[in-house]
């Protein structure tokens, strides 16, 4: 029965596990990418009020923590970058560069922020010291064409930049696709599941898409900020 | 013995099925027996941690790319229309699915005697007709057929993702508060399974009223109880006190200086931004709000 159908030349499809995750990859993920902002806006765009956490299910410890929000103690603390975290990241607007650091880590930058991720297809025990950006073991679901990443190990950091928190004990799956848009264009479509044992009532799920960007002039690297 | 004959036997009826079937039916038997396939249908309850419905406010275009003319129509629009006897079951477009804060419950009807799905249909809700998405491989209407409520949707897999694409739909809006959608508009939807998740990401095109493709996205989860798929019947009821022999409208212009600067101060979101022009979803726009929030300083 299965030698009719399409999807028997399909097998093995995104190749052999022996080969590097670079050669098999069963989607292209790396390029320049472009937030595009249709969702969220207010909460992205600008900086929302002190205590609007609409829609985030945070823990009654989260509201306390997000209620005592302190923008100018954050910078004087060297913590602006706590909106740029790994469970934040994909929400901020900004430019995205996807590539290959090596045969087994796929390197994404934000020009926003200036952070820089790194997705680890070789298993590896995380760093001792934590990092906004966490620890990410990257794996290809073939069959699904999409791209799976589990990040732990992180500071504690902020969803969204008015001081909503996720804490150091947050674990972020994150599952990338690229999707076809109009006629030529593509879109990446990364769906970001936040568990937080000490913040989160249940899983915050959001999905942030980009635009393929065909206008590298535009990546205009800025630190990060506490508020804009 | 017996057992490797009646696996020939098998292997030989579904080479002989599939030499009897289009190109199209093919792919859908196949389709059927795929056990790699993701299951789509059930219960799927919204996430709803993403703020996407955005119409509680009159003036509140955030993240839409509206053309001239859609922004027009948007101010024009009053939400007392909805209080029109002829407009009180009028109901919602397909692309509410996207935007509304329901759940979805997804059902297949099968053809047994193939072994094909015919169709997958997305339940109704207060305001939404149900969508059926036809998987058969049948032809779209023709362009002149009359455009309903649903619209006409067609499905196929792409690997494991269900594609379907909208059209035919009737000219209505994709934002409760007045952004309109004509009747050329058309939706392309892709549903991703990710373990108990479901991403959807619908590409809306509108050539009237978007001055550029829209995408958005949607994140539902396996739900633990059972939704309806009907919803309950629309009733019309006179809800004014004056007969009504006029569409309740706004003139260009005279929108209400309170609604057009509602987002502003409640938000501080600017106005171009709350009237949706395409420039303000684009990360560049953040440098104009941060030269514009020095120059006040």
């Amino acid at each position: 029965m299965a030698l009719c159908g399409p999807r028997a030349h399909a097998q093995g499809r995104g190749g052999s596990p022996s080969k590097p995750a670079s050669q098999s990859a069963p989607i292209d993920v790396t390029g320049n990418w472009v937030s595009y902002v249709t969702e969220d806006w207010r909460f992205r765009m600008i900086t929302p009020p002190k205590g609007d956490y609409t829609r985030v299910p945070l823990t009654p410890e989260g509201r306390k923590l997000a209620d005592a929000w302190n923008p100018a103690a954050d910078e004087a603390a060297g913590q602006q970058c706590k909106a740029y975290g790994a469970a934040a990241i994909m929400r901020v607007p900004a430019r995205f560069r996807i590539a290959w650091q090596d045969e087994q880590t796929l390197r994404i930058e934000s020009d926003a922020g200036m952070q820089t991720r790194m997705l680890r297809f070789t298993p590896s025990s995380p760093p001792r010291d934590r990092a906004w950006q966490g620890h990410s073991v990257a794996n290809w679901d073939a069959p699904a064409r999409k791209l799976v990443v589990t990040t732990t190990n992180l500071r504690a950091g902020y969803l969204r930049r008015n001081g909503v928190p996720y804490s150091a004990e947050a674990r972020v799956t994150e599952y990338f696709v690229v999707a076809p848009v109009g006629q030529s264009d593509q879109a990446l479509v990364v769906t970001t599941v936040v568990e937080d044992p000490r913040y989160l009532q249940r899983p915050f799920v959001v999905s942030s898409h980009f635009k393929r960007d065909k206008d590298r002039s535009r990546w205009s690297p800025a630190p990060c900020v506490a508020t804009w | 013995m017996r057992r490797n004959l009646v696996a020939a036997c098998g292997c030989l009826c579904g080479l002989l099925l599939c030499a009897s079937l289009g190109p199209s039916e093919s792919t859908a038997y196949a389709q059927l027996n795929d056990s790699s396939l993701p299951e789509f249908e059930g219960s799927w309850a919204p996430t709803n941690n993403e703020d996407l419905s955005n119409d509680t406010v009159p003036v509140d275009y955030m993240g839409l790319p509206l053309s001239e003319e859609g922004r027009a129509r948007a101010l024009s629009y009053s939400e007392s229309q909805l209080a029109m006897i002829e407009r009180q079951c009028q109901g919602w477009a397909p692309t509410y699915l996207m935007t509304g804060p329901f759940g979805m419950k997804i059902s297949a009807q099968y053809d047994l005697s193939r072994g094909s799905i015919i169709r997958f249909t997305i339940g109704a809700w207060h305001d939404k007709l149900p969508l059926d998405i036809w998987m058969d491989g049948r032809l779209p209407p023709s362009r002149y057929a009359e455009h309903t409520r649903s619209g006409f949707a067609a499905g196929h897999w792409e690997g494991s993702v269900l594609v379907t694409r909208t059209t035919h739909m009737k000219a209505s809006f994709i934002r409760k508060n007045g952004p309109p959608s004509s009747d050329r508009a058309t939706m392309t939807n892709r549903f991703y399974r990710h373990g108990n998740f479901l991403t959807l990401v619908a590409v809306i095109e509108d050539p009237i009223y978007l001055s550029e493709l829209l995408i958005w996205t949607r994140d539902f989860q396996v739900s633990p109880t059972r939704l309806t798929p009907i919803a309950p019947p629309c009733i019309v009821a006179f809800e004014g006190t004056t007969a009504q022999d006029e569409v309740p409208h706004y003139l260009w212009g005279k929108k209400p200086e309170e609604f057009m600067n509602e987002m502003t101060a409640k938000y501080g979101v600017p106005r171009e931004a709350a009237l949706g022009y395409p420039d303000t979803l684009y990360p560049e726009y953040r440098e104009k709000l941060k030269i514009r929030n020095n120059r006040s300083q």
